[in-house]
Order: structure tokens, then sequence, then C-alpha cells
């Protein structure tokens, strides 16, 4: 039950926010050796210890990165809500998007235990500073693309989320934790969506693998450029904030995915797909990296529909919010 | 109208009254003003889906031709929907219409449900003990918000007295009864709802009060026919939405 | 785009997990006020059947140690082994007391 635990700390009084520049260059270079040790002995680093403040930035843009990701992720989805063809699996499409709500709030409040407002993170969603995963900004054109997404998609992310969830960083993993164990139902209801299909109509079939067809790429850019195109990469790897590069992760998700769409009769929509028995890994295809690079840089196909879709959320409660706001005002006023 | 027709209609009513209000809320998600509200109205319509399952599932066992849960959900014309208007009145994405809506139903769900925990037919004094949990907790999160925006700022009482006014001309509807609830009442199975209609007012008054409203003035016009297949122009689209795959793959399994 | 984002402030939850435990730390909710706190813990915290009751905290009324703190605040314990039970051993040849 304890994950975020922001040591209890307000973050306004959180850590060693701006203590740099009040130290000493040897007191500096002495803290960050403990901090290293303290890494590299594997111990977790709390909001109010000492951090080097680029360890700090780096989780705060990868944090607010995911927690931002969660929260658009939930308009693909959400758009078939609405038309769910039965009503267990409404329910169940329902509260995954609301989970993924809740993980955006989890991680969010993470991160706000680093000295950053969640509302200021939303402004840098929002004004376009802040980056979230490029899968999000694909389309779903049709249901076979709900069950892509959760088997796809959730299960790129539970291949992130259970490394993450061994972090550095103690409100990060802590969160991860939680995320991690009520995830686990995502994916399986993807699955279990493409098997219904798989087994249904030709028409059904035929929906199923387009979704395929079009998420399986998209799903594997998930990871992250190639490591050696990385630029993050390294310090994060030292700090123990990653785990694992991009690319191994990306194999990871491949060597189990693979046979999952082969029992269900799945085709993998790339050609030079192929089992090596000497690495016993999957050997694949070039992915489309300046594909990528669009989309990531704002050129996606539905990159300003989600931006607008988002904002104007935001925008719409902002009478909402102050309502509320005033309203617990003149009450605390009211008792004085 | 023998009783397990009437009884039929009346879980039908029921459900769709929560499946109706269920979509309604469910077009929040990823929509609402804070993430914590958003998960509220998640959690809102979840229940009330859950609450739609119950009661779709009674009504086919009494039908007794093998329908299911999802073939009176999805496979029903507007015609044949008995829920009350207000449900499916739309919100634009105004929160205060969407959370005013919602508490003016719940009120009366929760009324309904609350007698309906001794009513002679154990399934729907069971579905109704469940039920009165959930919309409990529905009034009070709603209620808590109508009073928060009519008390809040200027704008947003503006907005939530726009909203009552819109609103108002589809809550007489809420008491309407017919020949089911007739027989079903005699048989102590459903509840008199016009013995309801002044507990009602008191929740509602009681919110209002603090919450700054005043209802609008008698005389207006008010909607009627729900219960009878008579509807506004939204349901329409609200089921051409949400009955679309299963009308289009009729043969599919999902 | 600030001036419509009143941040509300941070409330922690704390959750009893089942009657007669103690309650637990299970994360944060923004809230402008305690009732408001509250149903949002609900809402975010308990959706999976996790306790029976909820407290909601002001994160700012939380007063914290720091990190230098851990010394002070937790070593002296160390040389202080009689606080346990298994301190103490018993004679032989008498029967266990508990």
């Amino acid at each position: 039950m304890h994950f975020v635990n922001r040591n209890l700390a307000n973050p306004k009084q959180t850590s060693n926010i701006g203590m740099e520049t009040t130290l000493s260059v040897e007191e500096l270079n002495k803290r960050e050796a403990e901090f290293d040790a303290k890494i590299a002995g594997g111990k977790t680093i709390e909001p109010k210890d000492w951090m080097p403040e680029r360890y700090r930035k780096q989780l705060l843009r990868m944090m607010s990165q995911h927690a931002h990701s969660e929260v658009v992720g939930m308009l693909p989805e959400g758009n078939w809500i609405t038309r769910a063809p039965s009503l267990a699996r409404k329910a169940v499409l329902l509260a995954k998007v609301q989970d993924e709500a809740g993980h955006g709030l989890y991680i969010y409040s993470a991160a706000e235990t680093l000295g950053m407002d969640r509302s200021e993170m939303i402004d840098q969603l929002l004004s376009g500073k802040a980056k979230y995963s490029s899968i999000f900004n694909y389309p779903t054109l049709s249901w076979a693309d709900i069950g892509a997404i959760g088997w796809l998609v959730d299960g790129a992310a539970i291949v992130n989320q259970t490394v993450l969830a061994k972090c550095s960083y103690g409100p990060y993993s802590r969160a991860m934790l939680r995320i991690c164990k009520e995830e686990n139902f995502h994916n399986k209801q993807g699955y279990q969506i493409m098997a219904y299909l798989m087994r249904g109509t030709k028409e059904q079939r035929d929906m199923a693998q387009d979704a395929m067809n079009r998420f399986w790429w998209p799903a594997l850019m998930m990871f992250g450029p190639s490591d050696t195109n990385s630029p993050n990469s390294a310090d994060l790897m030292k700090w123990k904030v990653k785990l694992h590069s991009n690319d191994d992760l990306r194999q990871r998700f491949i060597d189990r995915t693979v046979p999952q769409a082969e029992a269900i009769g799945l085709r993998i929509p790339d050609d030079k797909l192929k089992w090596n028995e000497s690495t016993r890994h999957y050997e694949f295809g070039e992915i489309n990296w300046a594909e990528f690079n669009q989309v990531i840089s704002g050129n996606g196909p539905c990159n300003k529909l989600r931006m607008k879709q988002r904002t104007d959320a935001h925008n719409n409660g902002a009478w909402v919010r102050e309502a509320a706001a005033a309203y617990s005002a003149k009450k605390a006023a009211s008792k004085k | 109208m023998i009783l397990n027709d009437a009884l039929k209609e009346y879980c039908l009513r029921i459900a769709d009254n929560s499946s109706i209000l269920a979509h309604r809320l469910s077009e929040w998600s990823g929509h609402g003003p804070i993430l914590e509200e958003d998960i509220a109205m998640s959690n809102m319509a979840l229940d009330l889906i859950g609450q739609a399952r119950g009661f779709y599932s009674y009504a086919a066992t009494l039908e007794g031709k093998g329908r299911t849960e999802d073939d009176l959900a999805f496979r029903r014309d507007a015609r044949e929907f008995v829920n009350r208007n207000l449900v499916e009145q739309p919100d634009h994405k105004d929160f205060g219409t969407a959370m005013l809506r919602s508490f003016l139903y719940s009120c009366l769900s929760y009324l309904q449900f609350r007698a309906l925990m001794n009513s002679k037919d154990e399934t729907i004094s069971g579905l109704s003990a469940k039920a009165i949990k959930e919309v409990t907790y529905h009034v009070r999160h709603c209620g808590d918000w109508v009073v928060r925006l009519g008390d809040g700022t200027e704008e947003s009482h503006r907005r939530i007295n726009n909203s009552l006014e819109e609103l108002w001309m589809y809550t007489a509807e809420l008491f309407e009864q017919n020949e089911v609830d007739a027989l079903l009442v005699k048989e102590g199975i459903a509840v008199d709802l016009t013995t309801l209609k002044q507990d009602w007012l008191n929740l509602v008054d009681e919110i209002f009060t603090q919450a700054k409203l005043t209802k609008p003035a008698e005389g207006g016009y008010q909607s009627s026919g729900g219960i009878n297949g008579m509807h506004t122009e939204h349901l329409g689209y609200i089921l051409a939405e949400m009955q679309f795959l299963p009308r289009a793959y009729p043969d599919a399994i999902w | 785009m600030s001036d419509n984002n009143h941040q509300w402030p941070i409330w922690e939850v704390f959750i009893q997990p089942k009657n007669g435990s103690a309650h637990e730390h299970a994360g944060s909710v923004h809230a402008p006020d305690g009732e408001m706190a509250l149903l949002n813990a609900r809402d975010v915290y308990g959706r999976r059947l996790e306790g029976v009751n909820m407290w909601v905290v002001p994160a700012t009324a939380i007063v914290a140690s720091t990190p230098e703190d851990v010394g002070p605040f937790f070593d002296p314990a160390n040389d202080k082994m009689y606080r346990w039970p298994n301190y103490f051993k018993t004679p032989e040849g008498i029967k266990q007391i508990s």
C-alpha cells in the first residue's frame, strides 16, 4: 500500500531544490560521490535525499512524460467506450481507461515530490513543451484497435514498467509497483478481445489483422530510439532510472508477443521476422524511424486532435476548478 | 397485463435508465475537469452499468425467450426504450449539467431502491440492496458538486442555474407511472412513486438551499412519456452509437 | 493558460485496509478542502476493495524528519537490545514461562 510516500513532505519543502548553488565545490563533489555510492549499492533515493540537479531534472522529464502518456492515452481508447459491443466489454474498457487516469494521477503525484506542481506539468503538456508517448497519436478505427492497444500497447508498457518498478527513485518505483499490479488485466482483456475476434466471423478476423498491421510497428517504437541514438540513455542507466536499454526491452517484448500472436492465428506484419535458434531471439525488420521522428515532433495523424481534446477538457474544466476553490475559500472564511 | 410481463417491463425501465445515464457519464472519460473527477465519473458510470446488467438479466429471465442482457440493451429501438427522458439529455460537456442531471435522477433512484429493498420479489430486493450503496454515494458526490457550483463563483452560479432551467422540465416525468406500477404496487413488488415525491423534493430542496439555487417556476413545459417509449430526439443518437457494432455485425460474438 | 490553472492543494490519503488494522499511506489527491479530498480519495484509492476507513490530511500539515536526522533519530536504539524480549535468556532448567 505504501507507494507514493513523498516522505510525507510538501513538495514545496522537498529535498535539495536549488541547493547546489549554495554548496562549495568540495561539498558538492562529496555529496555526488555519496549519491553515486548509494545508487551503486542498490539503495533507493527518497524525496528529501540530496540528489544531483541533473538526476532530478531527468527524472522529472521522464516521469511527467510518463504521466502525460497515461492521460493522453485515455483518448484513443475512450473513443470506443460508447460503442463497446456488449455491456461487459463496455464496463471493462471504461474501468481500464479509468485506470489510466489513476495511473497518470499516481505518477504526477510521484513527480510532484521533485518540486513541480501537477498544474505546471499539465501546462507543459498543453503548450507542447512536454512530450508523451507517440503511440497515442494513431487513430482507433475499429473495435479491434481496442484489443490491439490493450494487448500490444499495454503489453509494451508493462515490459517497461516492470523494469521501472525497480528504479532508483522511491516514489516512482512505488507508483510503478501499484500500476503494474493494476495493469495486469489491461493486457489480458486486450488479448482476449483479439482472441474472440480471431475465432469469430471472417469480418472480425479481418478487423483483428488490420488492427495488428497498424499497431505492431508503432508498438515497437514505444521503446524509444535505438540505444545508439538515445540521447538520455547513458545518464539514466548510470543512475538506475533505466535498468535496461531500449533495444533490450524491445527484444523482450517481441520475444514474448510473437508466440501470442501465433497462438490465435494473427500474422506479424514483418517479412523479416524469424526465430534465431542460436541467439534464442526473434530477428525483425527495420523500424521506420523517420515516421517515429515525425510523430514525436508533432506530425502524426492525431497529434493535433489529442492536444485539442486535452486542451478543451482543461479549459472546459477551468470554471469548475475555480468554483470549487472559491466555495472552499468562502466556507473557510465563514468559519473564522 | 399479467404480473410476469409487468415485472419484466419494470426491470427494463430501471435497466434502461441506468444504461443510458451510464452512457452519458462515460462520454466524459478522458474529458473531466480534473483527473480526480474523471475517475469519479467513471466510477458512477461503472456502478450504473452494473445495475443495468443486473436488471436486464432479470428481465431476460422473466421473458424466457433466450434473450440476453446484451440483446435487451443493444437490439431494441428507441420507441421500445422505457427510460425517463431526463437521463438521455445531453450535457454538451458542461460539467454542471452532468452533475445536476445525475443528482436529480439519483435522488429518485436512491428513494426507489431504498423502498425496493423491501420488495416481495427477492431478485428485486437483492439487486436494490446492492444498488442502494452505490446510489447513496452518487447523491452525495453530485449533490456536493451542485452546492459548490451553485455557491462557487458568479460564473458557476450562472451556469448551473442555466442547467437547472434546461433540466427541470424533465423532473415531473420522474414520477410518472402506468399500469405496470399499478399492478406491481398492489402485489408489494414495486413502490408507488407518488409516495416518494415529497421525499425527493426534500432532498433536492436541501441541496438547492445550500447551493443558493431556486427551482424554476411551476407551470412551464414538462416532458412526459418516457416509460411509454416517448422520448426526446437525443435517444436515437445515443442508440445509434451504442448499438452500432451488434447491429452492423449481427452474427458476431465479441 | 496559468490563470485557469488554480492548483488545488495536495492531501495525503491513509486507508485502513481492514477492521482492526492500522491506517496506511495510500497516495495523494488534489482537492480544495477536506470534504472533497475525502470524496476524491474514495474515488481514486477505493476502486479495488482497498479498505474500510479513510483519512485525508493536508500534505502541508505533515512534518517529516530529514535524511540528516536518520542518525540521531534512529541509531541510539542500536545498543539497547534489552528492549527486545529475545535479549533475555532463561537460565537452564527453568520451564519456559511464555
